[in-house]
């Protein structure tokens, strides 16, 4: 039964993915006017839009145009650039590695930071530690990551110095770089990200508490320290999974106006670029990521979830 | 022995020099809601002694639940103590340090809540929520703990219990699940086990092995116990004294023998009536209408209002006191200020509301053959959910549908209320009386769902549902809800008013309720309004899905004799869906008990449940269902009561039918086999219309010698 | 009959209880949603009102003046081309919001709809909104609207349309979410047995039950959409210069910060200040309601 359940599940998950990309291409090909012409400007020639035009295979029907696509990255061909002739996938790959390096470190931070913190509030409902955490969250919330960034680099990197405020290197700097620079876009995607799981966790802790079964515990003689652990944070973690993964999934499109502030060589850069510059192969490529990244941490939540919560993983009473 | 002085003279005789095991003295407890302080709590006083089985007894909303929390140092949120105290062993438990308070709850006194599905942590398997009980509270290493679990789960008399040490709280059922409560209350070997509604949500047959469980506990383990319950029956049958609580305050307590032969305050003897009994052969005549008030809202004793007795210096301040009073024995007390009258009145005993004779119109719905599957695709091991129902319902007639949980019975009404698709069977509506205003030409489909009924028909049919809290949409007014059906009836406007006027007059709602939300209306009142709403629609027969079994027994005394009076009036049918089989026998007029969507058996309420709450020949399941009911009565003794014998199979409900034979085989004692496990049961009738499914002879189903020799 | 963490004291009948009363009269009674409501009114008199408040045009270049620290003509000082920072901060939030109120209007509205209809309706019907849900949910929403923008430029309607496409997923769940715990229920069982039309049906019984839910969702969606569009204007994506926009004020002056720093910090609080007041409002309603306000990432 489990078997055909996860197999159910990654179905679904690439379905999720090819959808996607559907949605993704119609958006980028069918949206009125011609892409040639847009990418080569009002004042090309007819025959640099027509050269263009057959280049791109323009001249067939979407549908086809698709499914070559879709041939070619099944087998991971993603195209070339249109602005720089480059392989999609090798091009992207500096840029890939650069942001895998700012959202890891995001998402550990951040969680960890989150989950504790959140907890933290919940124990101490409507008392000084939640209101100042609850409070603090709630600005973060408030206030966009742009400004947030900005703050960060006039404090961190102009009045104190600490951490460069911008990086001066190319996507494929050396990992020891990229690494000294992480440190304040981090810490800005951190912080959005924390605010929201740590709403979620301090409600969830709170009704877990609440419970009758944390009631029971207590009632039975047990130490606090037990009730919390085993009975009150795995049961409290559960919808959190929730918030978590979908936090996890915004990382793709929440590093592009932080990486814009730091001027980081990441996936959110050359996505600007790419729209700029009408790039569809790189595109396609980002938003395959990005919906695999969504697929994958989202699986990822029901698999956690599937280990806290035993209903999902044990058969309910035979009769 | 300063203690036992201090109690108002409550103790046991014969132990009256040991130290009681919990003393709660003048506890007040008040609510905070807004600004206000609501008192919950007023004034309780209560003695266990040790080995003691005390009951506290009242309506919802009565403190009975805050005071079981009292008694293990727990109070709701936003609750506090006003005044008073509560000693268990002589320690004060609101007074106590954490780590006290741990030490008490984990080795003197132990909590079993109501529902222990939401008591039992759903992510950890039972046995280690057992085994920390054990390491924590007694100290017991792993393996020494892991023993005593299984040790204690065979004491509950739960099946192969080194298995189930291993389940979640979700692969057991409820009636296991209450064991393995009851098994963590009583690891920590506590003196005192304090038990709030412990049965309630169970199956009566659950229940008759649960209390029977508790009973040999009390007795093997010299536990005391504080039971806190609505179920008369059950206080019967395991308590030693009880205390009557009503609106936060004790108002009379004594052994419980004395109170159920020669109750002193109005209130118990209200309650009293207000019980159905099996043997009891019409509805109880319940207690003077009214919701209780709150404490403290308004001068004298808080039952005044309700009380028949109720004279002028009632409604004066002081409250009248809880003393023994003259004409009481030592060991009892009333808040009554007219006891010695009271007493003198005649007791409740046999006081039933007539039942009215009655002639059935013509057949109003004709099921035959009815099978509904839920099953997505047919397998060996099961048949459908519900197969084989012949049903008749006359004009003016209840037939009762009786069963445990998961017995098909809510499934049957659905379909006929055309929310579910069965998968093969007859289903007829018949027109009402001919010439009679609402009568229709023609005959029904009942197969077809009810968006695709004709309005007319449609009507005819009307739901009432179970939870008086979801049948009504909070955010709309009440006037609103009975109104919406009229719309069927083709009413609109003044007409549409006028009509909603008199039938919150037929179910004896004031008209001005008809601006209240849900929300503004007490449980009594808003199962009148679900009544409401089904009767506007001017239906001939009625889908009463268990609309009492949530009321409290005096709110649930009326509403059955409002339905009783409006079939009378409207000669309506009902088909009554129970698992209360002393309510089924106060109101029906036929009853066909069910056992996994099976007809086992129907006939008369007499012919099934004979004059003594048992017939002279009974289907094996019924018998069993009959067996367990609890008649609220002095000593009485569930038949099933055996405590000795195992119940590892009887007292467990099924949740899948075979796919042939009988589908109670299973649990049969009586079971042939090769003959019930393979073979459709014959019908056998020991009198015209009593059909009994059995493959027993008759002869082996008669147990007339055995009733005379019960009783 | 109530569990040891539950139930009331006394299930009698609750007379003056306010539980069944009206959303409005929660709102008034809840101190933060009240200061929430009021934030936002402000914003909403200031953006208004802008015209009339604004000592001077927020466009108007001063070259003479540029980089004036605050004083008492100019209260938030001058930004690099001399324009007066309060004119332009009071202007700064117009677009946004007026964009933002009509995207949730639009976001909120359909997934309500479409969120009751798949409680309800179930079956394929729900399995296959939810399938196109997922793979809409799973395109980051940033990269749909660069490109939506990109393409069809960053006027308002494309904004507002792309913005309700992004959005309306995660509303129809939250909906759907909410309606799915009443669908159940006696009294919408009952409507059922009546044989009502199911969008009568949705209106009547269901949506009352879930509207606390949808104006909770309508006040943080409205933040975020205010969010996004800043956002959109911070990259270049949005405003065009010399537009009054917030998030093109902030990138601007961004480079000036230790100079002006009011040229950057201004927009900053008033956006700030907007989206606090959105939520407190949400978070108080979604308290005295007694909502799970189970919500999403940005």
């Amino acid at each position: 039964m489990l078997g055909k359940l996860i197999a159910r599940r990654l179905a679904l998950a690439l379905l999720t993915i090819v959808l996607a990309t559907v949605l993704v291409f119609v958006a980028l090909q069918a949206l009125p006017g011609n892409l040639a012409t847009q990418i080569l400007g009002k004042d090309a020639t007819p025959d640099a839009v027509a050269q263009l035009t057959a280049q791109l295979h323009l001249d067939r029907p979407g549908w086809l145009r698709y499914l070559t696509w879709l041939g070619g990255a099944v087998h991971g061909d993603f195209g070339t650039s249109l602005a720089t002739g480059d392989c999609v996938v090798s091009m992207a790959g500096d840029y890939l590695r650069n942001t895998a390096v700012l959202a890891g470190i995001t998402i550990v931070v951040g969680i960890t930071l989150a989950v504790i913190l959140g907890v933290v509030a919940g124990l101490t409902r409507d008392r000084l530690p939640d209101v100042l955490i609850s409070g603090v969250a709630l600005i973060a919330m408030s206030v966009p990551e742009f400004t947030l960034a900005t703050l960060l680099v006039l404090v961190f990197a102009v009045k104190l110095a600490w951490f460069p405020a911008v990086v001066t290197d190319g996507p494929d700097a050396s990992l020891r770089t990229i690494l000294h620079n992480v440190p304040l876009p981090a810490a800005a995607l951190s912080i959005v990200m924390a605010a929201y799981i740590v709403r979620m966790m301090r409600t969830s802790v709170i009704d877990v508490m609440a419970s009758e079964y944390v009631a029971m515990a207590t009632l039975r003689g047990l130490p606090r320290r037990r009730v919390l652990l085993h009975h009150a944070l795995p049961n409290a973690l559960l919808p959190a999974l929730n918030v978590i993964a979908i936090n996890i999934a915004w990382l793709v499109g929440g590093v592009v106006v932080v990486e814009a502030v730091f001027n980081y060589p990441g996936i959110g850069t050359l996505m600007l670029d790419a729209v700029h510059n009408r790039d569809v192969p790189v595109l396609q490529y980002i938003a395959v990521i990005g919906a695999l990244v969504y697929v994958v941490s989202n699986l990822l939540a029901d698999l956690a979830a599937t280990a806290l919560n035993p209903r999902l993983r044990t058969p309910a009473r035979a009769s | 022995m300063d203690l036992a002085k201090t109690t108002t003279g409550l103790q046991v005789s014969g132990i009256e020099v040991e130290a009681p095991v919990a003393l709660v003295e003048k506890l007040r407890v008040s609510y905070r809601a807004g600004k206000r302080l609501i008192p919950v709590l007023v004034d309780v006083d209560l003695t266990v002694a040790p080995g003691e089985t005390v009951a506290v007894v009242g309506e919802s909303g009565c403190g009975k639940s805050t005071l079981a929390g009292a008694l293990v140092g727990h109070l709701r949120a936003g609750s506090r103590i006003a005044q008073g105290r509560v000693l268990i062993d002589g320690q004060d438990l609101f007074r106590s340090s954490g780590a006290q308070l741990r030490r008490i709850r984990s080795g003197t006194v132990a909590f079993v809540p109501q529902n222990a599905g939401h008591a039992l942590t759903p992510s950890m398997r039972v046995g280690d929520q057992i085994g920390e009980v054990l390491r924590f509270g007694r100290g017991m290493d792993k393996a020494a703990a892991r023993a005593e679990a299984i040790r204690l789960f065979g004491l509950v008399r739960l099946p192969t219990p080194d298995q189930l040490l291993t389940r979640y709280p979700h692969q057991l059922s409820g009636g296991q699940l209450q064991r393995v409560a009851i098994a963590i209350g009583i690891a920590g070997a506590p003196r005192l086990l304090v038990m709030d509604e412990p049965t309630t949500g169970l199956d009566v047959v659950t229940q008759a092995g649960i209390l029977a469980l508790l009973a040999d506990l009390r007795d093997t383990l010299g536990l005391a116990i504080v039971l806190v319950s609505h179920d008369l029956g059950a206080v019967a049958r395991l308590c030693d004294r009880m205390l009557v609580m009503y609106s936060g305050r004790v108002v009379e307590a004594g052994p419980t023998a004395e109170l159920f032969t020669a109750p002193a305050h109005p209130y118990t003897r209200g309650l009293l009536a207000s019980v159905p009994r099996i043997t009891a052969p019409g509805l109880p005549v319940g207690m003077t209408g009214g919701s209780p008030i709150g404490p403290g809202t308004m001068p004298g004793c808080a039952f005044a209002p309700r009380c028949p007795f109720a004279q002028q210096a009632c409604t004066h301040d002081p409250v009248p006191e809880l003393t023994n009073r003259p004409t009481l024995t030592d060991s009892r007390v009333s808040a009554c200020l007219r006891t010695e009258h009271v007493l003198a009145q005649p007791v409740w005993t046999a006081q039933v509301r007539p039942r009215v004779p009655r002639e059935f119109g013509p057949v109003l719905l004709s099921v035959t053959g009815l099978q509904v599957d839920y099953r997505s695709k047919p397998d060996a091991a099961s048949g459908p959910t519900v197969d084989g129902i012949d049903l008749e319902v006359r004009q003016g007639e209840v037939v009762a549908l009786v069963g445990e949980s998961g017995s098909g019975k809510s499934t049957i009404a659905w379909t006929l209320a055309g929310l579910r698709r069965p998968t093969a069977g007859e289903l007829t509506l018949h027109p009402r009386t001919a010439g009679e205003a609402g009568g229709t030409a023609g005959t029904a489909d009942l197969t077809l769902p009810a968006a695709k009924r004709a309005p007319q028909w449609r009507r005819q049919i009307q739901l009432v549902f179970q939870n008086a809290d979801t049948s009504l949409n909070p955010r709309r007014t009440v006037g609103d809800a009975v109104a919406r059906p009229l719309r069927l009836l083709g009413l609109r406007g003044r007409e549409a008013r006028v009509r909603r006027d008199e039938v919150f007059a037929d179910v004896g709602l004031p008209t001005s309720f008809a601006d209240r939300l849900p929300a503004q209306l007490s449980g009594g009142q808003r199962q009148r309004a679900g009544i409401a709403r089904a009767l506007a629609a001017d239906p001939a027969l009625l889908l009463a899905d268990e609309v009492v079994s949530a009321l409290d027994v005096s709110v649930q005394a009326s509403v059955l004799g409002l339905l009783d009076d409006l079939r009378t009036e409207h000669q309506l049918g009902y088909l009554f869906i129970g698992h209360d089989l002393a309510v089924v026998r106060g109101l029906a007029d036929r009853v066909v008990v069910l056992y996994l969507g099976r007809i086992c058996e129907e006939g008369t309420v007499d012919d099934v449940f004979g004059a003594q709450g048992a017939g002279e020949v009974n289907h094996p399941y019924t018998r069993l269902l009959l067996d367990s009911v609890m008649d609220p009565m002095p000593g009485a003794v569930a038949r099933i009561a055996d405590a000795s014998a195992p119940r590892t199979k009887a007292d467990e409900p099924e949740s899948a039918p075979p796919p042939v034979g009988c589908a109670f085989y299973r649990r049969c004692e009586q079971r042939i086999e090769g003959v019930c496990n393979t073979q459709a049961p014959p019908v056998r009738q020991p009198v015209d219309g009593h059909r009994i499914r059995c493959h027993l002879p008759l002869t082996d189903l008669d147990r007339s010698d055995e009733l005379v020799e019960v009783r | 009959m109530s569990g040891i963490t539950t139930g009331s004291p006394g299930d009698t009948a609750k007379g003056d209880a306010p539980r069944g009363s009206g959303t409005l009269r929660s709102l008034l009674g809840s101190p933060i949603a009240m200061t929430g409501v009021i934030l936002v009114l402000l914003h909403v008199v200031m953006a208004v009102a802008a015209p009339w408040l604004a000592p001077y045009s927020p466009i108007a270049t001063s070259p003479l003046d540029a980089i004036v620290n605050p004083s008492s003509s100019h209260w938030l000082g001058t930004d690099q081309l001399g324009r007066d920072v309060l004119s332009r901060v009071i202007y700064g939030g117009r677009n946004a919001m007026l964009i933002s109120v009509v995207a949730a209007v639009l976001s909120v509205g359909i997934g309500t709809a479409l969120g009751m209809a798949a409680a309800y309706f179930r079956g394929w019907f729900d399995e296959i909104l939810m399938r196109i849900l997922d793979a809409v949910l799973s395109v980051p929403a940033i990269l749909a609207l660069l490109v939506v923008v990109s393409v069809l430029g960053a006027g308002a309607p494309v904004i507002v349309l792309a913005a309700t496409v992004v959005y309306c997923p995660a509303v129809i769940r939250v909906i759907r979410a909410g309606a799915q715990s009443v669908v159940g229920l006696d009294y919408v069982t009952a409507a059922r047995a009546r044989g009502e039309n199911p969008w009568a049906t949705m209106v009547r019984e269901i949506l009352p039950n879930v509207l606390d839910v949808v104006l909770v969702e309508f006040a943080m969606r409205a933040s975020w959409i205010v969010l996004l569009v800043s956002s959109l204007s911070f990259l270049g994506f949005g405003a065009n210069p010399p537009t009054p926009d917030w998030g093109l004020m902030v990138s601007e002056s961004r480079s000036l910060l230790t100079v002006t720093p009011w040229a950057a910090v201004g927009p900053i609080i008033a956006l700030a200040t907007l989206i606090v007041g959105l939520n407190l409002a949400a978070d108080g309603l979604a308290k005295a309601r007694g909502i799970d306000r189970i919500t999403g990432g940005a």
